[in-house]
């Protein structure tokens, strides 16, 4: 078998955020907290050493706990955060479908919008003039293209924004979950869309809480805890290990309520007999 | 430096786009639109001299266009400055979802500011047809200041937007500061009223040597000030440096500090 190309490389990366006790944004409050030296920062590393590498047609898993570090990973992938050590190469145009219409200017109307936020994605003019009718059309938002974003429900936003999006055919496409936009009837045919893009050797990152989703999409997947890589692999291994450590969490968290419940009935015994 | 002017190519239509945004939407509610561009100068401009022409009793015909030009140059520099120090905060929420290089935000709004101060150049032009300011060739020697300025603007808006992020107060400081600019830059009153060792004032002040220039070139035919506009120039050019590097060493921290 050939190898196959890299698509996406992802070397050592670790992201730090300072996170100050206040938050220290005027002149004089920086002034005073410098000359007094309380400017403290409290580190805190989302990421740390997390190094994976995706090959062409891969799809890509990335399941966690909330917190794990998934979000931020994507976002560095995506080119949004730089990474604070690291560095991620990646080959081809990446699409990111997260947190769809983001960049909509709420005063212009939805046909003005699909030429800004195209912009924001880095299509070009001509490109967007040809797919303009698809857009519309697959958005389903009919007379509504000529009136402001301001005006349109949460679920006209992302179907705009998933229309917008999805127009280009994208070597690297990164999933946050949104195969649930907007109504059934919807839903039904953004998952269809995706599928479609899935074909032809696109390579996909994934995100989702849903175990059975990312079994079912994914071929590898990598596990984040608290920042760190704790499983890569096989999809059903990693899966596997995920669920392993579900179940433990949910069992913690039983025992831990039991045991509450168990204190408060001793109380409330203990309250019962001072009143006798 | 190929790397950069590629990555800027790919986003130059987006570049235009924003630029759009802001002119359009500028005047979207407005019943008279893009006229405004045009009737407030001009209406500031009359009573500007109105006041002060009637305070100093003389009766230059030619005072409105001296108005005129200090304040069509001094609103540009004290508007672009002070939205490109807004712009990588408003734009936040823009900056944490999509990646674009991040001086497309003060650069963009520099330049819808700057496309509308060329609008209202048309203001100037009617105001000198009808006061019949004799025009010379030396007019389009107006073009200097007006690049200088652009380049003024853009240096110091990089740097106040570089700052803005780190410290939200500065945008008052900066109004505090702009007010004495205007005052500095001999707008509304006659330049040589500031007589001796005052007038040290407006030598240093390099938005006065740029409007002096444009007076030069646009109200009395005169050739330019080389040197007011080489003091000016190399201002320009250092703001411009300085806003250059200290925006592109703090780019990455913008988004954790929004």
């Amino acid at each position: 078998m050939a190898e196959k190309k890299t698509a996406l490389k992802v070397e050592n990366v670790g992201m730090r955020f300072n996170l100050s006790s206040e938050k220290v944004d005027s002149l004089k409050e920086y002034f005073i907290k410098f000359v007094k030296k309380e400017l403290h920062y409290h580190e805190f590393w989302a990421l740390k050493d997390v190094s994976f590498e995706v090959k062409k047609g891969e799809h890509l898993g990335i399941v966690g706990l909330n917190g794990a570090g998934k979000s931020t990973l994507l976002k560095v992938i995506a080119g949004v955060l730089k990474p604070t050590e690291g560095s991620v190469k990646t080959v081809g145009k990446i699409v990111p479908l997260l947190e769809l219409g983001a960049g909509f200017d709420k005063q212009y109307t939805g046909a003005e919008n699909i030429y800004l936020y195209g912009a924001l994605l880095g299509y070009t003019k001509e490109f967007i003039d040809k797919k303009f009718k698809e857009i519309v059309e697959f958005s389903e938002l009919g007379e509504f293209i000529n009136v402001p974003v301001k005006n349109y429900s949460s679920g006209m936003r992302a179907r705009l924004g998933f229309s917008i999006a999805t127009v280009v055919r994208p070597e690297i496409l990164i999933l946050d979950e949104v195969l649930s936009v907007g109504d059934a009837q919807f839903k039904k045919k953004s998952e269809k869309k995706i599928r479609s893009m899935f074909e032809g050797g696109v390579t996909v990152l994934f995100v989702s809480h849903s175990l059975e989703q990312v079994k079912r999409l994914c071929d590898k997947a990598i596990l984040l805890e608290h920042g760190n890589i704790i499983a890569k692999g096989d999809v059903e291994d990693v899966a596997a290990i995920y669920a392993a450590k579900l179940e433990k969490k949910r069992n913690a968290k039983r025992k831990k309520e039991k045991k509450i419940e168990r204190e408060l009935e001793t109380e409330a015994r203990k309250a019962k007999e001072q009143r006798k | 430096m190929k790397k950069y002017i590629a990555n800027f190519m790919k986003y130059k239509y987006l570049l235009s786009e924003l630029v759009k945004k802001d002119i359009k939407l500028k005047y979207r509610r407005s019943k008279l639109g893009i006229l405004w561009t045009l009737l407030e100068p001009l209406l500031t401009m009359i009573v500007l001299s109105l006041v002060f022409s009637e305070l100093r009793g003389n009766a230059d015909r030619t005072f409105p266009v001296y108005i005129l030009t200090g304040r069509l140059l001094y609103s540009y520099f004290s508007n672009g400055t002070k939205v490109a120090a807004r712009s990588i905060r408003s734009h936040s929420s823009m900056m944490r979802k999509v990646y674009i290089p991040k001086y497309m935000y003060p650069l963009s709004s520099i330049l819808s500011n700057f496309i509308i101060f060329l609008i209202s150049l048309i203001v100037l032009v009617g105001v000198s047809l009808v006061l019949r300011i004799k025009i010379t060739l030396h007019v389009l020697e107006g073009i200097y200041p007006l690049v200088l300025l652009f380049l003024l603007t853009l240096g110091v808006g990089l740097i106040l937007a570089t700052l803005e992020v780190f410290f939200r107060d500065l945008e008052y400081l900066w109004g505090v500061v702009l007010m004495i600019i205007m005052y500095c830059s001999a707008i509304f009153y006659p330049a040589d009223m500031l007589k001796g060792n005052k007038s040290i004032i407006l030598d240093l002040n390099p938005l006065y040597a740029l409007i002096k220039n444009f007076r030069n070139a646009v109200l009395y035919g005169i050739g330019p000030d080389y040197g007011a506009l080489a003091y000016a120039g190399t201002f320009s050019i250092i703001a411009l440096i300085i806003g250059v590097i200290a925006f592109y060493k703090k780019q990455d921290e913008f988004i954790l500090n929004l």
